[in-house]
């Protein structure tokens, strides 16, 4: 598939600064600033509730930020909606997939191309088998050509994963978000879409932010580390920074009491 | 100062009535998650119960009283029949399923008060004691009204107090809030639906029943106050008491003192307002973001497939078959079939709108009707040539669904839904009313096709050549780029607008489109008939068109024209009867319950599978499409 030409990797491509978010009374998201580069796979990681989510949602335009701004290639994205962000190169996936389930996989993607060739508002042409070949290409990349067919509906959780993946791709997007995207996959898929994920970023030149509860799949694909905690970020680095950080440490383990011991709890 | 002391004293008056008929409404919704269409019906028997009662018990101010508590009582019953007869065993079924059979049931009730009424306005008898006349501030006010304007904030405290004091409220709030979790708690869900059906019902009929000595009792109040109820309840915020009743004593307002700035602009002025607060607030005044009703449910997600072999084939038979048709039959069923196609083309319209944009609208007859006065109005009042009228008709349907739409679209599922439906009523009203320009009541007459297509033959042949290329021109659509990202907004609003799908401008688009169809569709109704009536328009006329779109099934493209056939036949052969309503009520209720797929669904899975009437081999071989079941 090709690409935008190749940009001079490491400028940052997504840069956050000040992003705040309160959901009534909760600060779900506070000042939270990172950037990630062209070519780099970005892991944003931190316990359930910590505001990931919220931080994804914020990016693409889902919700609205209270504070802060996010720009692409240094244009503003806060204040545009998820469809004119996605038309400026922002990809995503979501936690829980988000796929057309009376369209074949094929169509699902075919859609996507559709959306990127501006033809949503072609009354007359006939979009039966529309970009196939462009599209079984992206399923390709996804281990997904085989079930082009079938109806998204049907689908093992996994493979909506991978469905998902080969949509965002769709308009060659120069920021990919990926919220858990081996959620539900068995563990040698995993390995496998990660090592795309890796590939697209390093070889594609596009920067990749992704979230994963899974330590060991972000600590040995991950180029860096971004960890947040109750809405802030604690710390960042590579995975041997992050693995050894004391703060990372507490948040995740605790400050070592074992329950059922007699130890009072430190608020 | 005292004229408009007054007149906001009687503003707060009239609120109290539909107040007490939107907060039923929104209970209701609350806890079953069911709009419940007959409610308008609910009130106007109120009023009809309230009558019969007040004469038959009146006499002494207590009389009076215990009549109209009677009346509502009364109306809670036949809430509980209808609740434990028939929305009882839909609750699990697709929304429209249900919306669909509480329409059946107006029918019924609309039938059963006009066998037992009568057609006259029944005249409201006065309060004993009440009627007299207080002066403020000189200006002569019913003392009725005060009670009026009491009842309502009484209500309103009577129904805080239930849900914040009492373990039954508690219970609702709760099932408001997460139905589930209070089922899974161990509360008797299904008696809890009940009562609060009956709660909500009494409140439509006390509603109904109050007002009898401001106004009257009559057959055309159902859909009236329905379409209030659904403007209140939109601007109010859903589910929101409170919000019920600010809205109403609003519009109340609004309509007592536009009749003194502007007498008949009122319905213009709830437009206004209407869509000032939806601009600032969708959500209305008080209502939260939904996450529950935003879509409306109309059956299993299928795989959509484009025409296979022997559907072609098909097609082409039946094509051959109407093309001859002339030679085959006499002009009594040329008549016949010519109104098939026009209803085919308004229904797949509708179909278009329901099964590829998931856009359930109830009013989708303001576009039929839109076209056919378009065309009716161009004929008397600028001679146009009838090629000509015919051709802008669909333009003129087309401008109005541009200028509803832009409201509408800005909501979502059931919301979408009763807002479609009041926009409808409020463009029958005007035609209704405009007797100027409308005629009103009497309708447009002479409004007949140039001499050359005047024969009915040739009529047929218009009529068969418009309608068919309309409907192909649907299809057509409906695989193309535009209905597969309309289709995309359906399935999934939060991929579509992930992958740059402007979802409000494909879905105006889409209902733009649909009611240019729906347009065509009426002007060819116009000139095949010569004469438009505000009937074109009306609610039922848009709930014909559903029941073509249930009677072919939801789920097939071609369904709506085997639809508009059975409708036709169906509505011959009830037509008859005296009280053909009742029996179409009984007969779409029974249709709801027992073929949830409509007819042609039930037809298509049972038969269609042998014949292969759609796309499937070579594609699709290596799996065969599974329906999804609904969580």
């Amino acid at each position: 598939m090709s690409f935008a030409e190749a940009r001079t990797a490491g400028s940052p491509a997504l840069s956050v600064s000040g992003l705040s978010k309160a959901f009534g009374g909760v600060q779900a998201v506070k000042d939270v600033d990172f950037q990630v580069a062209e070519g780099e796979l970005l892991a944003l990681i931190g316990p359930n509730g910590a505001g990931k989510s919220t931080c994804f949602n914020m990016l693409n335009g889902q919700i609205r930020p209270d504070r802060g701004s996010v720009k692409l290639s240094g244009e503003e994205l806060v204040g545009r909606s998820p469809a004119q962000i996605w038309r400026r190169g922002v990809g995503r996936t979501f936690q829980i997939t988000a796929t057309f389930p009376s369209m074949t996989v094929a169509e699902n993607v075919a859609m996507v191309l559709m959306s990127q060739a501006r033809e949503l508002f072609s009354f007359t042409r006939s979009a039966v088998n529309r970009h196939r070949a462009k599209a079984l290409q992206l399923l390709d990349m996804v281990g997904m050509a085989g079930q082009a067919d079938r109806p998204c509906g049907v689908l093992a959780y996994g493979d909506l994963k991978r469905v998902e993946l080969a949509v965002a791709l769709g308009n060659e997007p120069r920021v990919l978000l990926m919220d858990e995207p081996t959620a539900g996959m068995a563990p040698r898929e995993r390995v496998e879409l990660m090592g795309l994920a890796a590939r697209l970023a390093h070889e594609l030149d596009v920067a990749v932010l992704f979230t994963e509860h899974d330590m060991d799949i972000v600590f040995s694909h991950a180029d860096r580390i971004i960890v947040l905690s109750r809405g802030e970020l604690i710390a960042e680095g590579d995975a041997e920074q992050i693995r050894s950080d004391p703060l990372v440490l507490k948040t995740y383990l605790g400050e070592g009491q074992v329950y059922g011991q007699d130890k009072k709890p430190k608020d | 100062m005292g004229v408009y002391l007054a007149q906001f004293l009687s503003g707060l008056a009239s609120a109290s009535a539909l107040f007490l008929a939107a907060s039923g409404l929104s209970i209701i919704f609350g806890v079953t998650r069911v709009v419940n269409f007959a409610h308008g019906s609910f009130y106007m028997l109120g009023a009809y119960f309230g009558y019969s009662l007040v004469r038959n018990l009146g006499g002494g101010a207590l009389g009076f009283w215990v009549a109209l508590l009677i009346a509502s009582i009364a109306v809670g019953l036949v809430g509980l029949l209808v609740e434990v007869i028939i929305l009882r065993r839909l609750y699990k079924a697709p929304e429209l399923f249900q919306l669909i059979a509480t329409f059946g049931v107006i029918l019924v009730i609309q039938d059963v008060v006009f066998w037992y009424w009568g057609a006259e306005n029944l005249l409201g008898p006065r309060a004993p004691g009440l009627s007299g006349i207080v002066r403020i501030f000189d200006v002569p006010m019913p003392v009725y009204d005060l009670a009026l304007i009491a009842i309502g904030p009484l209500v309103l405290l009577g129904l805080w107090l239930l849900f914040n004091r009492t373990r039954w409220g508690v219970l609702v709030r709760a099932a408001t809030e997460d139905r589930e979790m209070v089922g899974a708690l161990g509360v008797n869900q299904s008696l809890l639906f009940t009562g609060v059906f009956v709660l909500g019902s009494a409140l439509a009929g006390l509603g109904g029943a109050i007002q009898l000595p401001k106004g009257d009792a009559n057959l055309l109040m159902d859909f009236g106050i329905l379409a209030e109820v659904f403007v209140v309840t939109v601007v109010g915020g859903m589910g929101s008491i409170f919000g019920a009743f600010l809205a109403a004593v609003l519009i109340s307002e609004l309509n007592t003192f536009g009749i003194l700035v502007w007498p008949n602009g009122t319905l213009v002025l709830m437009f206004i307002l209407m869509a000032v607060i939806l601009i600032v607030r969708p959500t209305g005044l008080l209502g939260r973001p939904e996450t529950i009703g935003q879509k409306t449910e109309t059956g299993p997600v299928e795989v959509v497939l484009p025409a296979g072999p022997h559907y072609k084939i098909f097609v082409a038979v039946v094509i051959a078959l109407l093309a001859l048709l002339p030679l085959l039959v006499d002009d009594f069923i040329l008549v016949l079939v010519t109104d098939i196609l026009v209803l085919a083309l308004f229904a797949t319209s509708l179909h278009f709108l329901m099964s590829t944009g998931g856009l359930v609208s109830f009013g989708h007859a303001a576009f039929y009707g839109g076209g056919a006065y378009a065309a009716a109005l161009l004929v008397t009042y600028a001679a146009t040539p009838f090629e000509l009228a015919l051709l802008l008709a669909p333009f003129g349907a087309g401008l109005l669904a541009l200028v509803i739409g832009w409201f509408c679209v800005r909501l979502s599922g059931v919301y979408f839904a009763m807002l479609t439906l009041a926009f409808a009523q409020v463009a029958w009203s005007v035609v209704f009313q405009w007797s100027d320009v409308t005629n009103g009541d009497d309708g447009l007459l002479g409004i007949w096709p140039a001499a050359w297509a005047s024969g009915t033959a040739t009529y047929y042949y218009v009529a068969f050549v418009v309608a068919a290329a309309g409907i192909f021109l649907i299809r057509r659509v409906v695989f193309a780029p535009f209905g597969y990202g309309l289709r995309a907004t359906r399935d999934s609003s939060l991929r579509a607008a992930a992958i740059g799908i402007d979802i409000k401008r494909q879905q105006l688009a889409a209902f733009v489109f649909a009611g240019v169809m729906a347009g065509l569709a009426g002007g060819l109704f116009a000139f095949s008939k010569g004469s438009v009536f505000p009937d074109e328009m009306s609610i039922p006329r848009s709930f014909d068109a559903l029941l073509m779109v249930l009677l072919g099934g939801i789920e097939s493209l071609s369904g709506p024209v085997v639809g508009a056939a059975a409708f036709t036949w169906l509505h011959d052969e009830l037509i008859t009867f005296e009280y053909w309503r009742l029996l179409l009520g009984v007969v779409i209720v029974a249709l709801v319950l027992l073929f949830p797929q409509g007819l042609g669904g039930a037809a298509r899975h049972h038969v269609g599978r042998y014949l292969k009437l759609e796309a499937s081999p070579g594609d699709l071989r290596s799996a065969t499409p599974k329906r999804e079941q609904r969580a």
